[in-house]
């Protein structure tokens, strides 16, 4: 380090020492990889650095009370940029934090590090945080999914399929007793979940504690209806943590499966909620409301790839994850991407599927990935062949607006699953095959057959506004 | 009343050359299979009764389906399922499980409420077939 760099003033990130391109990253490094968009005349090493920096230990200027710190420890160190291709003025730049910067099992406190303070920072245009790795060391320092993947489907005794699921509509203005009557007539006709919608939480239409009572009535209705245990996603979230634990206490005195909390409760109320979850054998279904604000721009926010990691690592059971021919953004391999880091023990980086790094889960549950928004039975084909197995694939408009009434939708759905699940299995080519597949099972089942005369030819094909920018062979500079 | 738990109880019932073809699937995989029955068919009954131990060895579907035969001969009025288990790191868990017998009459579940105060109910499912003793709760009783 040059003597100059502890004169007072302002001198470049790169010279302070957060620009190392000989560093080698240690295995307990948590690493991040960001798109950056440096300003006109800021080369992109500066630029890198400076992320560093400010996502670690600098300020804008030179101060002396870093000698009396190891701040070589503490700096966050860029060790590599690399043009995005096909982006002009993008760049990928590697970040390694060390391990000591942050608190033992606390979304919060990572990310205030990682994403704290220096997305608004002059000197980028934009700025986003496309993937981490989270080390070992750090993994093991959190609770994980209250129950995970295995768990979920042993208390359900559900196997081998999809499960199925719906979203109650309208999501607002039914009352307690009607949408009781939604909730058992989808689960009755063959679902496994219904579902409050995120903004279902306490209004003056429906409070709290009556939509519990008549939802559980609905559970309990259904459940001896069809010998099969079946739940409802009772949303808990409110506006104080005291108000979400005395609801979901509640729920689960009713013997509630599961309750529900959305992405907006942050993530420290998040976390609490999983260790409740745990302590409570309440599964804990997540709805990722608002992420879009800040996930969708391809040049800045945060990829939800790196969401569904902080969310694994939080502790939630399910997470909608996307669905990639529903109506709302999702590229397939990206969309791919985000299921691997939910599911797998070990995912390794994948530039077609977005995935910038190795990450290794130490035997940390999985978390159900939930495929929700404008899916029907006719895409049944699609969506085994997109999202496998372990998913909860949930159909509200597609159950509940079926012309020959909600129990009919929930039937239709079921039986296209279980009949594609069953053509799977039999070594048949259910991808080319599906509508065929379909229509033979339709012969034996009314509900799916005007299902598919209802739906069968809606797509929404868009094109998709994040798409991983896929490195045919990685250039460093 | 028809009991939808396994993975196909929403079909017409598989023919034995249907279920082969998902043994054969579950060999594959290599998930060995096992098979159970039970006459009480609560949905949290987790442990229906084994016919024998889990076929670890055996990799022809036909041997499989021949125990799924016998098992029916023995207990011609019981519930009879299928089950393939995953036992690969991470998993260890049933990865297939579904009906091969079911009785002729399903009687289904009564929901007993019981009202609490503050408009709580507690709700019990009681199979109709737990009135009898075992071995006497279905028609084809054996």
């Amino acid at each position: 380090m040059s003597a100059g760099r502890w004169s007072a003033g302002v001198i470049p990130y790169a010279e302070m020492g957060y620009w190392r391109p000989d560093y080698q990253p240690k295995d307990s490094d948590i690493l991040a990889a960001f798109r950056i968009t440096p300003q006109p005349g800021v080369p992109p090493e500066e630029a890198g650095a400076a992320v560093a920096g400010e996502s670690s230990t600098a300020t804008w200027t030179v101060v002396w009370t870093d000698r009396l710190t190891s701040y070589e420890n503490y700096q966050a160190k860029c060790y590599r940029v690399e043009p995005v291709p096909g982006q002009e003025g993008q760049f990928i730049a590697y970040i390694a934090y060390d391990l000591d910067l942050f608190e033992e099992g606390s979304i919060a406190n990572l990310t205030s590090s990682i994403i704290g303070n220096v997305f608004g920072f002059k000197a980028l245009k934009a700025l986003r945080l496309e993937d981490m790795r989270i080390p070992t060391h750090y993994v093991k320092t959190f609770q994980g999914p209250a129950h995970g993947i295995v768990m979920e489907r042993e208390y359900l005794g559900k196997f081998g399929r999809p499960l199925l699921g719906a979203t109650v509509k309208p999501k607002l203005g039914l009352s307690a007793r009607n949408y009781g009557r939604v909730v058992y007539e989808a689960l009755r006709g063959g679902l496994d979940f219904t579902k409050d919608d995120e903004n279902i939480n306490s209004q003056p239409f429906m409070r709290w504690r009556d939509r519990f009572l008549y939802c559980m009535e609905g559970v309990n209705r259904a459940q001896a209806a069809s010998g099969e245990i079946k739940g409802h996603y009772l949303n808990v979230t409110a506006g104080t943590m005291e108000a979400m634990y005395e609801r979901a206490e509640f729920a689960k005195e009713l013997g509630s499966v599961i309750v529900m909390i959305d992405l907006t409760v942050g993530y420290t109320a998040i976390q609490s909620m999983a260790h409740w979850a745990r302590a409570n054998g309440v599964l804990l279904h997540l709805h990722r409301a608002g992420h879009s604000t800040y996930t969708r721009q391809k040049n800045h926010g945060v990829n939800f790839r790196v969401i569904a990691k902080w969310m694994r690592l939080a502790g939630v059971d399910h997470v909608h994850a996307g669905t990639v021919v529903g109506k709302l953004e999702g590229d397939p391999n990206s969309v791919a991407g985000y299921y691997d880091t939910l599911r797998l023990d070990r995912t390794p980086a994948d530039p077609v599927k977005g995935l910038y790094f190795d990450q290794e889960w130490a035997s940390l549950p999985g978390t159900m990935p939930v495929a929700s928004g404008g899916i029907h039975a006719g895409q049944m084909h699609q969506l085994l062949h997109y999202l496998d197995e372990d998913v909860i694939l949930q159909f509200g408009g597609g159950t509940i607006g079926h012309p020959m009434g909600i129990a009919a939708g929930a039937t239709a759905n079921r039986v296209a699953l279980e009949a594609m699940i069953k053509a799977r299995n039999e070594g048949r080519d259910f991808m080319a095959e599906g509508p065929d597949i379909l229509r033979a099972a339709a012969k034996q089942s009314r509900e799916l057959d005007v299902a598919l005369s209802t739906w069968g030819d809606v797509t929404f094909t868009y094109e998709s506004t994040d798409t991983p920018d896929v490195v045919e062979t990685p250039v460093s500079i | 009343m028809r009991i939808t738990q396994g993975t196909f109880s929403y079909l017409p019932e598989l023919s034995d050359e249907e279920i082969a073809k998902q043994v054969a699937y579950a060999l594959d995989q290599g998930w060995p299979c096992s098979i159970e029955f039970t006459d009480d068919p609560h949905p949290r009954n987790s442990y229906w009764e084994m016919w024998g131990l889990p076929m670890f060895d055996l990799t022809d579907p036909a041997g499989v389906l021949m125990e799924i035969k016998e098992c029916r001969k023995a207990y011609p009025g019981r519930y009879v399922r299928l089950n393939a288990y995953d036992a690969r790191y991470g998993r260890q868990t049933t990865a297939l499980s579904f009906i091969v017998q079911r009785p002729a009459e399903e009687p289904g579940f009564r929901l007993d409420r019981e009202e609490a105060g503050d408009r709580r109910i507690r709700y019990r499912t009681h199979p109709y077939a737990l009135d009898r003793p075992e071995g006497e709760r279905y028609a084809r009783g054996e």
